[in-house]
């Protein structure tokens, strides 16, 4: 059943990339059956009321699918409830007189815009870099004419499901956008479409990546757990086989 | 004014073919010469820019997001149709076209329905080459469904995801062309007026969301693929930031808006639960093929779920259409879940809810069967509700989903503004007055890679454009004008907050102009948005200033634009006095309760002309004809 908590929020702020920023505490109580954003949104109404900025955060679908929220809550991208979205995280996993402490993704690749709100550019130009297959509209085989086994087709689409929130950056004490950039490179590579361009879509993601300013993977699985698709650290093993290969040859 | 639909003539299946021969062509080395401007990168945007890019078009693409892979198609789940007949079960693009003007209640135009179930199969096509993982049977080829009503297995789906892999197809083959500089993108810009020159469209002007910035851009043809308005009514499934404000001030400049009161209340949605409550969450209509719905027989009954025995369950939608049972279309679903509530058989808290229930799928077919198709959706609902759905029914209870109606447009995709496009949920044309499961998908994307890359090139080839910049003076006003309007909302410094006004209308919005509508309801809605509406241009608070990162102001913008739609969207309402998919009069139903059309009066697509804010606009008709799906009752007893 639902009931009413008292929180205290130690959140961010900060105007814009170039000023600095500092943290800012708000009182709220909340209904456990809201969501986390929802009980953002009480705050946020009570300050605009009394004349106050509300705190920015970047949300859209709500659904978890998207990938525009998230912020790092109590030292964890996206909250304490694995593979969940902020959005999707709901304040019954909280208990009254909490503290939470609310900072945006951060990253030197990903410059904060305003409050919890981030430039996350650097993914979009990584995909750039060949997130795609080659293809253009019209011309292309039937559906069926080439058979994908059921097993590749899954783990394709378990590596599919990243939404780009870049909480696997987040989280990441290098700051490496590997889990991304690999769940795109495997999700290609493990499909007969992808082929053609296996290697060189590695290679080229992974130069654009570092040009970006991401760090090095050092195996600490971070991203894993923070990821609310679940997606897998076993995609940056595949990618780095891939790269290695594309150096090869 | 009279609309012409420019439906080409021969026969319906000839139609389209014909039109792509009869059309003339842009030459290739002149492609690069014309700028091309596409608004929103869902489906249809994406989908679009991609295909004009790869074409050789200088296209340029405008999201308020910060990224075009978060455009709310990524939210769809179910699938995509299309009339491959891979299940061998009687399917083709005939039967397809049949489903869905008959399940658009015959007021959807025939010649686009058609045409779009003829390109469906090249959608599937096209979206497994870009490598698109849609779900596989263990011979590795593609697996089908059969989802919302229909009596063929005609869905391709991947996972409960079919939306993102779609959208994610769509927005790499768009940064393919990013890439190669065939399109140039523009996250986080909102549209914020439609720009015409000598009648025809000619840019737009929007505001960089970072900076607060109003910048101008020309172009030979805009396309706006801005999605649907059913944030209207504050509580809906659809994101928080889709709006109508693109498609708004692009009829406020000439483009007619059709059939705004066919809206799509969705079944299955996870109820309402609270007054903080930002939106609510579809909970994919899939789940209907296992899942059975009911009620308790007793009003009040307050046991648990567990408790109540079999013979002591309604279930309604089997007993009712024997033949469909669960899986009736979606606005007889929704209709039926309001019936039994109303009559005071609701479960839950607020008695709003109807259940859901797995209990036998899960005793026929095994959990893990049940968990393979419907794991992320249960996980979904258990993170949202606290319940756990493979141990207690779920609770659903319909929501607002889609919208059918929209921009005005002929079989060219064009609208009444020489020059402006409309694609995906922001025109009108395929729907009718009920969209069915998986089609919304479809529609997007066949508009996108397969309608506009040829009606555009026609555009084109047959109209002389002469060179305008930026610095010419309907630029200059449409800039100053929006400037102005910017400023007013910063200078209220009223009272109350922008998503109070939001919330205000909203409720007005799902009481008189929801599920059921009446003319005295309707008539009562006309006289209150008025009211919020001058109350909000008294009394809003718009915290901060323009020239930075202002989510408020964004808001502020979205919700006066909703102010001034409603009340089209109500007109609307108030003149169709029949009922007919999604739209129900309850002045205009059969002995049995369900929606009964007046084709004699009725068979048309109404489409308004803007005559200001608060006035009554001009209504213009396009009468439809059905010459290949007879004119019929639909029933799905």
């Amino acid at each position: 059943m639902s009931q009413k908590i008292n929180l205290k929020l130690k959140v961010w702020r900060q105007k814009n990339t170039s000023s600095s920023g500092n943290f800012e505490t708000y009182k709220v109580t909340t209904d456990t059956d809201a969501s986390f954003l929802e009980m953002l949104d009480v705050v946020n109404e009570e300050l605009i009321v009394s004349g106050k900025e509300p705190i920015a955060f970047d949300h859209d679908c709500r659904e978890g699918i998207c990938g525009m929220c998230g912020a790092v809550v109590n030292g964890q991208p996206h909250g304490p409830q694995r593979k969940t979205t902020l959005c999707q995280l709901h304040m019954r996993k909280f208990k009254d007189g909490d503290s939470i402490v609310l900072e945006p993704f951060r990253a030197r690749a990903m410059p904060v815009v305003k409050d919890l709100v981030v430039d996350r550019s650097a993914f979009d130009r990584v995909v750039q870099a060949g997130g795609y297959v080659s293809v253009k509209t019209g011309g292309v085989p039937d559906a069926n004419a080439i058979a994908i086994s059921k097993e590749n087709s899954d783990l394709a689409m378990d590596a599919a499901q990243c939404i780009g929130c870049s909480a696997c950056v987040a989280a990441c004490p290098n700051a490496s956008a590997m889990l991304f950039v690999s769940a795109k490179v495997s999700h290609l590579a493990l499909l007969p479409q992808g082929q053609p361009e296996r290697h060189s879509r590695a290679k080229q993601m992974v130069m654009q990546m570092d040009k970006e300013g991401f760090g090095n993977c050092s195996n600490e699985y971070e991203c894993e757990a923070a990821c609310p698709k679940g997606i897998s650290v076993s995609n940056i093993a595949r990618m780095n086989r891939d790269y290695l290969k594309a150096g090869l040859s | 004014m009279a609309l012409d639909a420019k439906i080409p003539s021969g026969p319906i299946a000839e139609k389209w073919s014909k039109h792509k021969f009869e059309m003339k062509l842009v030459n290739p080395a002149n492609k690069r010469k014309y700028n091309i401007i596409v608004v929103g990168t869902g489906l249809a945007g994406a989908s679009a820019a991609a295909s004009l890019g790869e074409l050789g078009y200088n296209v340029k693409a405008f999201c308020f997001q910060d990224s075009p892979r978060r455009a709310h198609s990524i939210a769809a789940q179910g699938g995509i149709n299309a009339a491959k007949n891979y299940a061998n079960d009687g399917d083709s693009i005939h039967r397809l076209f049949y489903d869905t003007v008959k399940g658009g209640d015959y007021r959807a135009r025939e010649a686009n329905v058609h045409r779009l179930a003829e390109v469906s199969c090249n959608i599937i096509d096209q979206c497994v080459a870009q490598g698109v993982p849609f779900a596989r049977e263990y011979g590795g080829l593609l697996d089908n469904r059969s989802f919302g009503g229909a009596q063929v297995s005609r869905t391709f789906y991947a996972r409960g995801q079919t939306g993102q892999q779609l959208l994610l197809g769509a927005y790499s083959a768009l940064m393919k062309e990013t890439a190669k500089g065939t399109v140039k993108m523009f996250p986080r810009r909102e549209m914020l007026d439609l720009v015409v020159i000598d009648d025809k469209a000619r840019g737009i002007i929007v505001r960089n969301l970072i900076t607060g910035e109003l910048e101008r851009h020309e172009a030979d043809a805009v396309l706006l693929a801005t999605g649907g308005y059913g944030n209207v009514f504050y509580l809906s499934t659809n994101a928080i930031g889709s709006n109508v404000t693109a498609a708004w001030r692009a009829h406020k400049k000439g483009a007619f808006f059709a059939n705004p009161c066919y809206t799509q209340i969705h079944p299955t949605c996870i109820p309402v639960h609270g007054d903080y409550q930002s939106k609510l969450t579809l909970m994919s209509e899939s789940l209907r093929n296992d899942g059975r719905v009911w009620v308790p027989k007793k009003k009040g009954d307050t046991r648990a779920p567990k408790d109540i025995p079999e013979s002591e369950r309604e279930y309604y939608l089997e007993n009712r259409y024997p033949s469909f049972g669960n899986l009736v279309p979606r606005d007889i679903a929704s209709r039926n879940a309001k019936s039994v509530c109303d009559d005071g058989l609701g479960v839950g808290s607020t008695q709003m809810a109807v259940y859901l229930d797995f209990a036998d799928a899960i005793k026929r077919l095994g959990r893990d069967s049940i968990e393979e198709k419907y794991g992320n959706l249960f996980e979904m609902y258990e993170r949202i509700t606290g319940e756990d759905p493979y141990a207690t029914p779920m609770m659903i209870y319909p929501a607002v989903h889609y919208t059918m109606g929209g921009l005005w447009v002929d079989y060219n995709l064009q609208s009444t503004i020489p020059g402006m496009f409309v694609l995906g949920e922001a025109n009108f044309s395929d729907h009718g007055a009920n969209r069915l499961g998986a089609s919304a998908l479809m529609q997007g994307l066949a508009d996108g890679y397969f309608v506009i890359p040829y009606t555009l090139g026609n555009y084109l080839a047959t109209n002389k454009l002469e060179k305008v910049t930026t610095e010419h003076p309907e630029f200059v006003a449409a800039e100053a004008a929006q400037k102005e309007k910017i400023e007013k909302l910063l200078s209220i410094k009223g009272t109350r907050t922008v998503d109070s006004f939001h919330r205000e209308l909203g409720m007005v919005m799902w009481d008189k102009c929801g599920m059921a509508r009446t003319e005295e309801g309707l008539k009562e809605a006309l006289v209150r948005i008025p009211q919020i509406r001058d109350e909000f241009w008294k009394n809003v608070t718009v915290t901060g200033s323009e020239g930075e990162f202002n989510q408020v102001l964004e808001r502020a913008g979205r919700v006066a634009d909703f102010l001034e739609f409603a009340e089209t969207m109500v007109t609307d309402a108030l003149n169709r006095k029949e009922s007919c998919g999604g739209h129900f009069r309850e002045e205009s139903q059969t002995e049995e309760g369900e929606a009964k059309r007046d084709d004699e009066n009725f068979c048309h697509v109404n489409a308004w002309e803007y005559q200001g804010v608060g006035m009554t606009p001009i209504l213009h008709k396009e009468a439809l004809s059905f010459e290949n799906v007879p004119l019929t009752q639909r029933s799905y007893k």
